[in-house]
């Protein structure tokens, strides 16, 4: 089975933190990560290769020090990494994001699945890895919890959702993407460390790609961001200990006008 | 490059360095210096620079239609077994208002079958006009025939703002509509306004696990489309004096196919209360010490018809199911009141429930960071405190 798993690295959200005297985001020494989500995406990749061989591929988009990115996931069981980074890829919005990771993908063109993180810790759009699908036109589960059963035509799933969850059946090649629930992500192997180190990374350009130039980037992108300001933050209010009957009380006097 | 600081102008002030979320931006010689490795073309900087200094250019792509030939507010009324869901009424409201601005109609989209009943509630709740399109391969959701459906009528009846509730389904689908219409979509929107001199939608939403907000717009493309969280925006009431068109639309079979099949649809029983539509969440963590405590949580959740959460760490000691982790890696939530019991606070847990209107926190470590964000603080042992606020509870509403 052949895989490609699309990852994104991002600021570890413990360490984004608000200096309140400039009311701005501190991102000085804050450390780089794989988005967790694609990390059940990449256990997933590395899983369904054990069983049934081929070759996984990791692919981002993203400033050359995603290259860290694409090593650790190497060092996770994945065989090869592809860094797309160009400057014509800054400040692509999901539609720009999806079309140039397309792009890559129609050049990889064997593949089987493609997994990606339901949505990445920083953006928390969700949109990417669909919009990826649409641009392929291929199927796509979104929220996959559980893989009943796959094999190279076609896979059963579990589709999270509000309630419980759905089974679909897809045919493959098609796109999922995955929840927490899927899987518990391995630590890397020390022979897996290793190979991360020698790996030799490809690195994509705009030039590599079939893509409309004017499609790429700041330039191809549909939104755009006008503002962006850190909201007030939270507070801790009334603050009650003592008497547990007391205490009880006084909650329900306060939480009792809101409830109807 | 597409951005550059106009050197004459810049006065190294630094006020765009304190703007920069991605840290990109240095002063050397008294000037800004933007390091392009880091920069994002975000824009942030733009409107913090009180002179005007630093330029990014945006070449427009030529759209692909006329703008003006764009007109009226859609939502998308997302149905679950022939249900309009409460979300669906919440972005009703929001769109009467934004149509007042732009002096448009509010349309409302359904797709399904045997939807008579609803397409009425839908003019009642805010549409002046209804789109329906009713098959059985339409009865419940999929990818592939919901988008063609959806991205054919845009096509032909061209709306300027098309609205989705930020759910399982609208996050799916619209994500493929505006790949496929090629316009800009703006996901969880937790605002939403017209600008007035432009009569252009703002959109805003929280990123970083909502450190920051962002407002996003996009100018040159049609529709204007949005994901809006749950619970953000009243619903409408129904008023059934009112009156509203009803458009039906019939699609050939190539249309409504899916190469996906929808085998079943399961409902887990633990989840009586959909946690992204609950007004009243109760979470408990690992200071509930173990899942025969859950109960606790169970017992005041009922009284208050609330539903019930539960910490990243309580989920994976098995406590609990997946489906109820609030969190980062969970669900993001928005509640009415939001009671944490035995939840510390760790800042993946805060981004996913700091949005709610009340927090109340129980907890016996007067210090945990859950006190910060906490309205209401209870310090103390919860295996006391929740039995007697389930009781005071019970006699108060007299449930």
């Amino acid at each position: 089975m052949e895989i490609i798993v699309c990852i994104k690295q991002v600021p570890e959200t413990t360490e984004v933190k608000i200096n309140p005297e400039t009311n701005t985001l501190v991102r000085e020494g804050v450390k780089s990560i794989i988005n967790p989500f694609d990390m059940y995406a990449i256990e997933e990749g590395v899983r369904l290769k054990e069983r049934f061989g081929g070759k996984i591929t990791v692919l981002t988009m993203g400033p050359p020090q995603a290259e860290a990115a694409l090593r650790e996931a190497i060092s996770l069981g994945i065989d090869e990494g592809i860094l797309l980074s160009d400057r014509a890829f800054a400040g692509s919005d999901t539609w720009a994001t999806s079309y140039t990771l397309a792009a890559a993908i129609r050049k990889i063109a064997r593949f089987d699945l493609i997994i990606c993180g339901k949505q990445a810790s920083d953006g928390d759009t969700a949109q990417v890895g669909p919009g990826i699908a649409a641009h392929l036109d291929l199927p796509q589960v979104t929220y996959v919890k559980k893989v009943e059963e796959i094999n190279d035509k076609s896979g059963r799933l579990e589709r999270m959702t509000e309630e419980g969850y759905e089974v679909i059946e897809v045919p493959l090649p098609a796109l999922f993407t995955v929840v927490k629930e899927l899987n518990s992500p391995r630590l890397p192997s020390l022979k897996g460390l290793m190979r991360a180190k020698q790996a030799k990374i490809q690195h994509w350009t705009h030039k590599d790609l079939e893509v409309d130039f004017a499609a790429l980037g700041l330039n191809g992108s549909p939104t755009q961001v006008v503002k962006i300001f850190t909201p007030p933050p939270r507070t801790g209010g009334q603050k009650f200990s003592g008497d547990t009957q007391e205490v009880a009380e006084k909650l329900v006097d306060l939480l009792r006008p809101e409830i109807i | 490059m597409p951005i550059q600081i106009i050197i004459e102008k810049c006065t190294g002030c630094s006020l765009c360095l304190k703007a920069c979320p991605f840290d990109a931006i240095r002063i050397m010689d008294k000037k800004a210096l933007i390091d392009l490795n880091k920069c994002n073309l975000c824009g942030a900087c733009v409107p913090s620079c009180k002179f005007k200094a630093i330029l990014i250019e945006k070449q427009a792509g030529a759209p692909a239609a006329n703008i003006a030939d764009y007109k009226g507010v859609w939502v998308f009324a997302e149905q679950k077994k022939g249900k309009v869901q409460p979300v669906v009424f919440e972005l009703l409201g929001k769109a009467r208002q934004l149509a007042a601005d732009l002096e448009t109609h509010v349309s409302a989209v359904l797709l399904g079958e045997r939807l008579e009943e609803e397409i009425q509630e839908l003019i009642w709740r805010g549409a002046d006009c209804v789109y329906v399109v009713e098959d059985r391969r339409l009865a419940n959701y999929q990818d592939e025939p919901y988008t063609n459906v959806i991205v054919e009528l845009i096509k032909k009846y061209k709306p300027e703002i098309v609205l989705c509730g930020a759910t399982a389904i609208g996050r799916s689908l619209v994500s493929r509509v505006a790949i496929k219409i090629k316009t800009g979509l703006t996901a969880d929107c937790t605002g939403l306004d017209i600008e007035a001199q432009r009569k252009i939608l703002l959109q805003t939403r929280p990123a970083f696990g909502g450190n920051i907000m962002a407002t996003i717009i996009s100018p040159d493309y049609r529709p204007q489309m949005a994901t809006v969280r749950h619970k953000v925006f009243p619903e409408t009431v129904s008023d059934m004096k009112r009156k509203g068109k009803i458009i039906r639309e019939t699609f050939d079979g190539n249309l409504l196919t899916s190469r996906a099949r929808l085998l079943d649809i399961v409902e887990e029983i633990e989840s009586s209360v959909n946690l992204a539509e609950a007004d009243i969440i109760v979470s408990g963590g690992r200071g509930l010490g173990g899942p025969e405590n859950f109960k606790l949580v169970q017992d005041l959740a009922c009284v208050l018809g609330g539903a019930v959460g539960a910490s990243r760490a309580a989920v994976d000691a098995g406590w609990m199911s997946y489906s109820h982790q609030v969190g980062q890696t969970g669900r993001t939530v928005a509640p009415k009141i939001y009671i944490a019991c035995g939840i510390s606070g760790q800042i993946q847990h805060l981004v996913g429930m700091q949005s709610a209107k009340i927090i109340v926190a129980i907890n016996k470590d007067p210090d945990a960071p859950i006190f910060k964000v906490a309205t209401y603080g209870a310090v103390g042992d919860l295996f006391a405190i929740l039995p007697a606020l389930t009781k005071r509870f019970k006699e108060a509403l007299k449930r």
